[in-house]
């Protein structure tokens, strides 16, 4: 028998870039050249190719909905899987159309890298700059650029070139620096899974080199303790608090403090179900209980008693507004951070930035459009436990509800009284 | 140590998990005895340190394999749950059958019945198995997805999901639908039973040459070539394997879009 596959590694990756600059193209040619499609579908293509040459739709493998067949576009975030080298890739796709930019953010939240596409012929695109500035948001700093259909240029290094210079200034612009930039055709195949035969002029990696060099996101360990709390129960009559651990550990025995109550107490157990505990670390799913009365719930995040985070009521932020539906700054908001639900306004848009052109709208504007980003100070009627977005991702993150919906994601750059 | 793929999913279903149970006052779980939704009641269990603090749902058509009841009512007393069978009674009555039509028969014996559990028992979420991995369709969707008074989902207008802040408002008369298995794969769920010692039912073990990889109706299902007779030889064949899951499974070869059709008038 042969042995059983390992528990392996993982690593999700978004592929982001203008409409029609070949995203379907490339993950069926990812799939198609890892052998990761089912055997009929694999020999449905060859014998596509077979009858048109090289000229293979590889694109139509992501269009399982009618809507995307009949419109060539993806609609909705997706994931695909394929395998490599003992570790498992998921792509998330984006779809590149202007009212799917919701999708598109949610596909790259849960990302650890990114593969940004450009179309040789076309440049730089509205949504190209659209989805860089979002990949900035995102935190997201493993990027890979690919100059795609260079067939369609000649195969010209003069192009490419130039095409490099422009992202060049680009990313400066968003403080981004891609991985790595490479010239290829998904449709052909160069410099996807093996170098082929037209651009002798490159001797970088592939697309599938590259990806094998990036790393998998994994929660911050060696980072102070971070436990937002989720629920509260009561299990043959002792009270557990339950949460993920979004950084750090926690330790039987340790003295902690929650933000942004401020109550102080003792980890007396570590548990999980069916097994003797006395730690858990960042990203597991824990219950605690603690000493004392104190009346711990939903929201609060358990510290070390030494290291707790920072509080307030005052968060400047970046926020990128997602909805089609305008926000005016009278608008009364949510803000959802960690477990932490509370009402809130905001005070001021410092400076109101149009996420395609990168342009300075306003400033002290009254309002924010779909897919402009501002520079806002919020007010919470009740503190908030949070932190500057570099220093914990965890907790300097959030979205905003107006109604029944998330219209907004923002960055946390300072949390004051 | 570092965690691995599988610490990171179970421990992210059960996050999913306690969320759902956290934001609605009546939810329940949708157990079809399969794999899936047996290792959602399993992560529950764990969630909620052994006791579920909710009910499971087994939407009987009255043609599941025997293997799927005795599993059911064996592990229902074994784990303590509180179980709740849905039945288109009327529908069973009137003779409702894949002879009939098989879109007619899942639509009246599932989604119906389905419906009327919800109606009946008043429930504003549900906490189901299904995977991205299992079926095009199914890879568009949210964690946590709302239905709406008509059962209908709008795929083409979801709400934004980031950073696991999962839709926490709902239009009245709306119901959700929560996954907490989305990121898993067929070969995740198959290595979780092996490293779990889980039971399953006994249809997906081979047996004279044959095994189910995806069971429900036993008008509908077909039975793989397969001679791996332990959860042990499953992950082995899983691994080497490029064969859809679903291809034994009558709903999805029918039409490209029925799958698509039944997920859109609300079924499961």
């Amino acid at each position: 028998m042969p042995p059983l596959p390992q528990d392996t590694e993982q690593l999700k990756f978004v592929i982001v870039g203008h409409v029609d600059h070949g995203k379907s193209t490339l993950i069926g040619r990812l799939l198609y050249d890892t052998h990761s499609l089912p055997a009929s579908k694999m020999e449905e293509i060859r014998k596509a190719s077979e009858d048109l040459g090289y000229d293979v739709e590889f694109s139509y493998v992501m269009d399982h909905l009618e809507e995307a067949r009949s419109n060539r576009i993806t609609i909705d975030t997706a994931r695909i899987w394929f395998r490599r080298e003992d570790r498992e890739y998921v792509i998330i796709d984006a779809p590149g159309h202007r009212e799917f930019l919701r999708n598109m953010i949610t596909g790259a939240s849960y990302a650890d890298a990114a593969v940004f596409l450009l179309d040789a012929a076309e440049g730089i695109r509205e949504q190209s700059r659209r989805h860089a500035y979002v990949l900035g948001m995102l935190g997201i700093r493993q990027i890979i650029v690919l100059v795609n259909k260079m067939d369609l240029v000649g195969w010209s290094k003069a192009r490419y070139d130039e095409l490099c210079a422009d992202l060049g200034r680009l990313f400066e612009a968003l403080k981004l620096r891609p991985l790595m930039m490479i010239p290829a055709s998904a449709k052909l195949g160069d410099n996807i899974a093996s170098s082929g035969a037209n651009l002798p002029w490159y001797d970088g990696p592939t697309v599938l080199a590259s990806l094998g060099q990036l790393k998998a996101k994994s929660a911050p360990d060696a980072q102070p303790l971070r436990l937002p709390l989720q629920d509260r129960y009561t299990v043959e009559g002792r009270d557990i608090l339950v949460g993920q651990v979004a950084a750090g550990r926690v330790s039987a025995g340790q003295d902690v403090a929650c933000v942004p109550s401020g109550l102080r107490a003792r980890v007396e157990t570590v548990e999980m179900f069916g097994q003797s505990r006395r730690d858990a670390q960042a990203g597991e799913s824990v219950g605690l209980t603690l000493s004392g009365d104190g009346q711990a719930a939903r929201g609060q995040v358990v510290c070390p008693a030494d290291a707790p985070a920072s509080s307030g009521t005052r968060i400047e932020a970046s926020v990128f507004w997602l909805s089609e539906r305008p926000f005016s700054i009278d608008q009364k908001l949510r803000l959802r951070l960690a477990t932490q639900q509370v009402a809130c306004t905001v005070e001021r848009i410092e400076r109101l930035t149009d996420s395609s052109t990168l342009e300075l709208l306003a400033e002290n504007a009254q309002s924010m459009s779909a897919a402009q980003v501002g520079h806002v100070v919020l007010r919470c009627e009740r503190p908030v436990a949070a932190e500057p977005f570099k220093k914990t991702p965890e907790l300097g993150r959030f979205v905003l509800m107006r109604g029944h919906d998330a219209e907004a994601g923002g960055i946390v750059f300072a949390v004051g009284a | 140590m570092a965690l691995t793929k599988l610490d990171e999913l179970e421990s992210r279903s059960i996050f999913i998990i306690r969320e759902a149970y956290q934001q609605f006052r009546n939810l329940a779980l949708l157990w079809s005895i399969g794999k899936d939704s047996t290792t959602l009641v399993w992560l529950a269990r764990k969630a909620f340190f052994g006791r579920l603090p909710l009910p499971v749902v087994h939407i009987d058509t009255g043609y599941k394999f025997p293997e799927i009841y005795e599993f059911r009512d064996r592990y229902s007393r074994q784990w303590g749950l509180r179980l709740i069978v849905g039945r288109n009674e009327r529908a069973m009555a009137e003779g409702m059958s894949p002879a009939v039509s098989k879109l007619g028969c899942c639509t009246a014996l599932k989604t119906e019945a389905l419906k009327q559990t919800i109606a009946r028992e008043g429930f504003e979420a549900l906490l189901l198995g299904i995977r991205r991995d299992e079926h095009g369709i199914r890879a568009k969707e949210r964690y946590f997805s709302p239905r709406d008074r008509n059962f209908q989902w709008d795929y083409t207008n979801q709400p934004a999901e980031l950073w696991d802040h999962y839709k926490n408002s709902y239009e009245e008369g709306t119901h959700a639908r929560v996954h907490p298995l989305l990121d898993w794969s067929e070969l995740d769920i198959w290595r979780y039973v092996l490293r779990e010692k889980m039971p399953i039912c006994p249809l997906y073990l081979a047996r004279d040459g044959r095994r189910f990889r995806s069971i429900g109706c036993h008008t509908c299902c077909q039975p793989v070539a397969s001679s791996a007779a332990t959860v042990a030889d499953i992950v082995v064949e899983l691994a080497t394997t490029t064969e859809a899951e679903r291809a034994g499974r009558a709903q999805d070869k029918e039409s490209a879009y029925t799958m698509q059709k039944l997920r859109a008038m609300g079924y499961m």
